[in-house]
């Protein structure tokens, strides 16, 4: 591990406000990094519109046969449980449903499959202000964005100051990646029934990897918020409550980060950082 | 020769089912023997490939004709390498898709479903 502190911040579902919690808190500090590993669809670049320094090709391995060798015994077939092989007259490669195991290559008695690397997606390194930034995006198509959330974090590891990581949406496996090495995690979640069941399956998450957390109550009204009532239920810390506002809502539609605009509750994100901070250190 | 018919029940007189890959039973018919066997479909708990496994299974029993509503484009790429024709299926039940087959009644099954593999996106 780095010099660094790495807060994950993470929703069951998709558009409760990670993006709008981790680009405010990565601009409120002042050494920080943002880390976008919704590599399926990041969209914390059209915050920052980082100027990219570096872009870096991301590889996994994938089976190739050699059908002169290959006996036709399909050991390869069954053990496939991507079920990305099959045999009809030769061995048929399913290549967007290859998870990468390796495990063809070995069962093969014949040695008729070899592995060959298959370009999955890129990696780009920028910087915005003070603010530096890492990103990914997955081909189309992929079966999985973790090779390039690893490499993401590979990179990461050495770098001193507050890491700020946009995790993907939901309690999968590229959600467990992404949160892995975190010191902190950050739930956002929103005032809704819905909102409060997938709180719940992230909580379930982050208690089951060990993380200390706390919980952002996005988008509150004077109604009744479950997801509060949750929090309370389970001794959760609520870190911060977060208006459901217009201003807030049209500044983040447009792109702007709300603490670099003249946005009247921009303190809530500072507050936010101050505790997050308290709660690593 | 063997015929492979995705069904929703372990009966000769079930209704054929809309999912290839997912179908919880096939029943095979064997033409020259005029019998019948019903196979659990394994590939129905997989989590992703289900029309390959299956495809891959028919493969595997000999199978020859195919009598379905549809199927994805990757089961197809397996029944065409397996040497597998595939005919558009008839409303009513597998036997009588069967004796429909057997008159020369149904047509083949040329479009093939892009697939719900990647949500339909693709």
């Amino acid at each position: 591990m780095g010099t660094n502190k790495k807060i994950a911040v993470l929703s069951g579902k998709g558009g409760t406000g990670k993006t709008l919690v981790s680009v405010n808190l990565a601009t409120a500090e002042a050494n920080s990094y943002y880390v976008d590993c919704d590599v399926e669809e990041p969209n914390g670049h059209l915050y920052f519109n980082p100027q990219i320094c570096e872009e870096k090709a991301v590889s996994v391995l994938i089976p190739k046969v050699n059908h002169e060798l290959c006996t036709g015994c399909k050991e390869c077939v069954n053990f496939c449980k991507f079920n990305a092989l099959a045999f009809g007259e030769k061995v048929i490669l399913f290549k967007e449903i290859c998870h990468s195991c390796g495990g063809c290559a070995l069962v093969c008695s014949v040695k008729a499959i070899t592995e060959t690397e298959k370009m999955v997606g890129i990696v780009n390194i920028g910087v915005s202000d003070q603010v530096k930034t890492v990103g990914g995006m997955m081909n189309t198509g992929e079966a999985s964005g973790i090779p390039i959330i690893k490499n993401i974090l590979e990179y990461i590891k050495d770098k001193s100051g507050y890491v700020f990581i946009d995790c993907p949406p939901g309690s999968a496996c590229i959600v467990m990646e992404s949160i892995k090495d975190a010191d902190y995690c950050i739930l956002v979640a929103e005032p809704t029934i819905f909102g409060a069941h997938n709180l719940a399956m992230v909580y379930e998450l982050v208690r089951l990897f060990d993380k200390p957390c706390g919980v952002v109550l996005n988008k509150c009204t004077d109604g009744h918020n479950p997801s509060e009532e949750f929090c309370k239920e389970k001794s959760i810390e609520i870190l911060v409550k977060i208006p459901f506002d217009m201003e807030l809502g049209e500044l983040n539609s447009n792109g702007k980060i709300a603490v670099r605009e003249n946005y009247k509750n921009k303190e809530l994100f500072y507050s936010l950082l101050t505790k997050v901070k308290e709660a690593v250190e | 020769m063997r015929i492979a018919l995705p069904v929703n029940d372990k009966d000769i007189k079930s209704e054929i089912c809309p999912s290839f890959g997912r179908t919880p039973y096939f029943l095979i018919y064997d033409t020259a023997e005029k019998s019948s066997v019903f196979l659990d479909n394994l590939a129905a708990q997989s989590a992703g490939g289900a029309g390959i496994k299956a495809a891959q299974m028919l493969v595997d029993q000999s199978v020859k004709v195919i009598i379905a509503p549809r199927y994805g484009e990757n089961a197809a790429k397996v029944l065409i390498d397996g040497d597998i024709k595939v005919y558009k299926n008839i409303v009513g039940t597998a036997e009588e898709n069967i004796k429909a087959y057997e008159k020369n009644q149904l047509d083949i099954l040329a479009d093939i479903h892009p697939g719900f593999h990647n949500h339909g996106n693709k």
